[in-house]
């Protein structure tokens, strides 16, 4: 029991990136079946299953597919967006870490937050006035669309497989955390749910799946966090005081513990986190489903907003946690351990506030959230094969309309199998490392790629090309080299690599590549591109011709 | 098809204050994100203590705690920031200069 335990800290020590958007660790318990839960969520999936329902009459063309026709407010964009960004994983992962170690719990949750006030101001604008469907739309806008397309999808379905694997696992153990279910039931089911909203409701649906269960979790974390400061009278000085005097780490809970190792590993994760978010292409492309700059704008300010709140408030259902959960023999068993481990702290703590229905709630909540992160993780991974790949690379961009539509849906059915049968493939697999890697990825391919592309005149296809596979192969070969793979999952004694985290380097790497090879690139279609760089960047800096809402 | 425009409006000298303006606005914004960012890190792998040290001896509270919110409340309103400037003086300045272009 112990061991386990031990093993489960250890766990969220080698993986914080894990905790934004990827899979519950470790050995998890199969608790008793828990019908509220099973109620709660069968509403949600009734309600999310009517608007797909109604967003399917509304779904005719490519345009509302891809993007909802760009009929969503900044304000639901930022629902949305924060949506993603609030995983099941953020939630109980997070909570539980500040009840394992108190302030370390918040050092995490700020080095996901930084990211996008850096977003808004550099990428946002430009990326909304440029793109159309896609990221891939604004990389290859003045470069070789087959090349840089088929290094895009790639970088998208390389990330989106990782991120839906990670996801795939986390939903089959938190249903038996949760529910009391079977894996493979978890599996199976989400992979079927995520196929019919993705299907028939194209981004329309899988917005408002991702807004529903914003507010939805917002409103439940806001519940708790309110029940844990109405126990100490609203008395933050209280709040802390009693958890000091409970907790088996005593004052250290306070101040930073043994997480961040070194400067390097922080910073690397740093840069990981901040720049993998401008690069992930289910969050790049809810910049696209919005009207105009003006509303993008809006949108990063909106999440920043829901985000940052989410996190304060996990904060305090952490420490609430402490105060009432580990201080009640009901939720932990005979030696002493939470029941169903660390990451339950959240949900016993719903139980300790709220009761048995506030308790299948909030599990209902937390399996939801997996859902709406796969819908949209299954839309991008859609529109880089039918928009990027069969479009523009197969067709040329002579496709219609209607048969891209019929790809996009086709693909949309195979990534659903592929997920179960991965889900499956992988449930006995250590995946800790795995959306570590979709953001090392999506940090040094992709958004390397997009940014140089949007600010650097000089960028060839060549460059962009050798640089971008450059900073793909370098982040997962030292993701391999590293701790989390080479030692974690092969079992070898020494890492060949040092660092948990490649970014730094991996970025390093793909920037270097970029520059050189588009500087000692004279070919024509070098010259072609550097010359298609000012009608690029008027557009991306007024938003003329760029492509509008679609009216209905 | 808007190529003739856009060359128009890259010659324009409003265009390039608006440019010029607002990257500077964005660039200064993100290197204070950036900076604030960086050195928390700082401080917490080399002066963690400081972080640990208590506001007043009465009071269980940490420095970390108003730094750590800080730091998330920042990231809050620089974006208001930006977004309160960019989508009202700059985009007056943008709209102008379109309406310039297509009379």
């Amino acid at each position: 029991m112990i061991a386990r335990i031990l093993t489960a800290i250890g766990l969220l020590a080698v993986a914080p990136a894990l905790w934004a958007a990827g899979a519950i660790e470790g050995e998890v318990q199969r608790q008793p079946l828990n019908t509220s839960a099973i109620v709660m969520f069968l509403a949600f999936v009734g309600a999310t299953l009517y608007i797909t329902y109604w967003a399917s009459k509304r779904n005719s063309s490519t345009s509302d597919f891809y993007t909802a026709g760009g009929s969503i407010t900044g304000f639901q964009n930022g629902l949305a967006i924060a949506g993603d960004y609030m995983s099941a994983a953020s939630f109980l992962g997070i909570s539980a870490l500040v009840f394992s170690s108190g302030y370390d719990g918040l050092i995490y949750s700020i080095g996901f937050l930084v990211g996008w006030p850096v977003i808004l101001f550099l990428i946002a604008e430009r990326l909304r006035n440029l793109g159309k469907y896609t990221f891939a739309d604004v990389a290859s806008y003045r470069l070789g669309q087959t090349q840089i397309r088929t290094l895009s999808a790639s970088g998208s379905l390389v990330v989106v497989a990782f991120y839906l694997i990670a996801q795939m696992v986390g939903a089959g153990k938190l249903i038996q955390l949760l529910f009391g279910l079977d894996y493979h039931i978890a599996v199976i089911l989400v992979g079927i749910l995520m196929v019919l909203y993705v299907l028939f409701g194209g981004m329309l649906a899988t917005t408002w799946v991702q807004i529903i269960k914003a507010v939805l979790l917002l409103s439940g974390a806001s519940f708790m966090a309110l029940m844990v400061m109405k126990h100490v009278d609203f008395d933050f000085a209280r709040l802390f005081t009693e958890a000091i005097a409970v907790h088996p780490k005593g004052e250290a809970i306070m101040s930073p513990g043994g997480l961040v190792k070194d400067p390097i590993s922080a910073i690397s994760l740093g840069l990981a986190l901040m720049f993998g978010t401008a690069g992930l292409p289910h969050i790049l492309m809810r910049f696209f489903t919005v009207s105009d700059a003006k509303e993008a704008r809006k949108s990063v300010f909106y999440a920043t907003g829901f985000i940052g709140y989410f996190y304060i408030l996990t904060f305090i259902i952490g420490f609430g946690a402490i105060l009432l959960v580990s201080t009640n023999p009901a939720f932990k068993d005979a030696a002493g351990a939470l029941l169903g481990g660390n990451n339950m702290a959240a949900i016993h703590l719903a139980n300790a506030v709220g009761g048995s229905w506030f308790l299948g709630f909030i599990s209902a909540v937390a399996f939801a959230t997996i859902l709406a992160v796969v819908s949209g993780l299954t839309l991008a991974g859609a529109s880089a094969v039918s928009h990027d790949l069969y479009a523009s690379v197969f067709k040329k961009g002579k496709a219609n309309e209607k048969d891209e539509l019929r790809v996009s849906k086709i693909t949309t059915v195979c990534l659903g199998v592929l997920a179960i049968f991965l889900g499956i493939a992988f449930e006995k697999q250590n995946i800790a490392f795995m959306v570590g890697l979709a953001f090392s990825i999506a940090a040094s391919c992709n958004f390397p790629v997009l940014f140089l592309s949007m600010y650097w005149k000089n960028l060839s296809t060549r460059g962009a090309m050798i640089g971008g596979w450059l900073g793909l192969i370098t982040a997962v070969t030292l993701m391999i080299l590293g701790p989390t793979v080479w030692v974690q999952v092969l079992g070898n004694a020494e890492a060949i690599f040092p660092y948990e985290y490649p970014a730094l380097f991996s970025m390093a790497v793909a920037f270097a590549g970029i520059w050189f090879f588009s500087v000692t690139d004279k070919s024509v279609a070098a010259g072609d591109a550097r010359a298609r760089f000012i009608p690029q960047f008027v557009r991306s800096q007024t938003g003329l011709g760029a492509s509008g809402a679609t009216a209905h | 098809m808007h190529d003739d425009m856009y060359r128009r409006i890259q010659a324009s000298p409003h265009f390039q204050e608006l440019v010029s303006k607002r990257e500077r606005f964005a660039w200064i914004l993100s290197a204070i994100m950036l900076g604030l960012y960086v050195a928390f890190i700082l401080l917490i792998a080399f002066v963690p203590e400081l972080l640990g040290a208590r506001i007043s001896p009465d009071s269980p509270t940490t420095w970390g705690i108003p730094i750590g919110v800080g730091v998330i409340l920042s990231a809050f309103v620089l974006t208001g920031v930006y977004v309160q400037r960019a989508n009202g003086e700059f985009d007056t300045m943008n709209q102008a200069i379109l309406d310039e272009v297509q009379k």
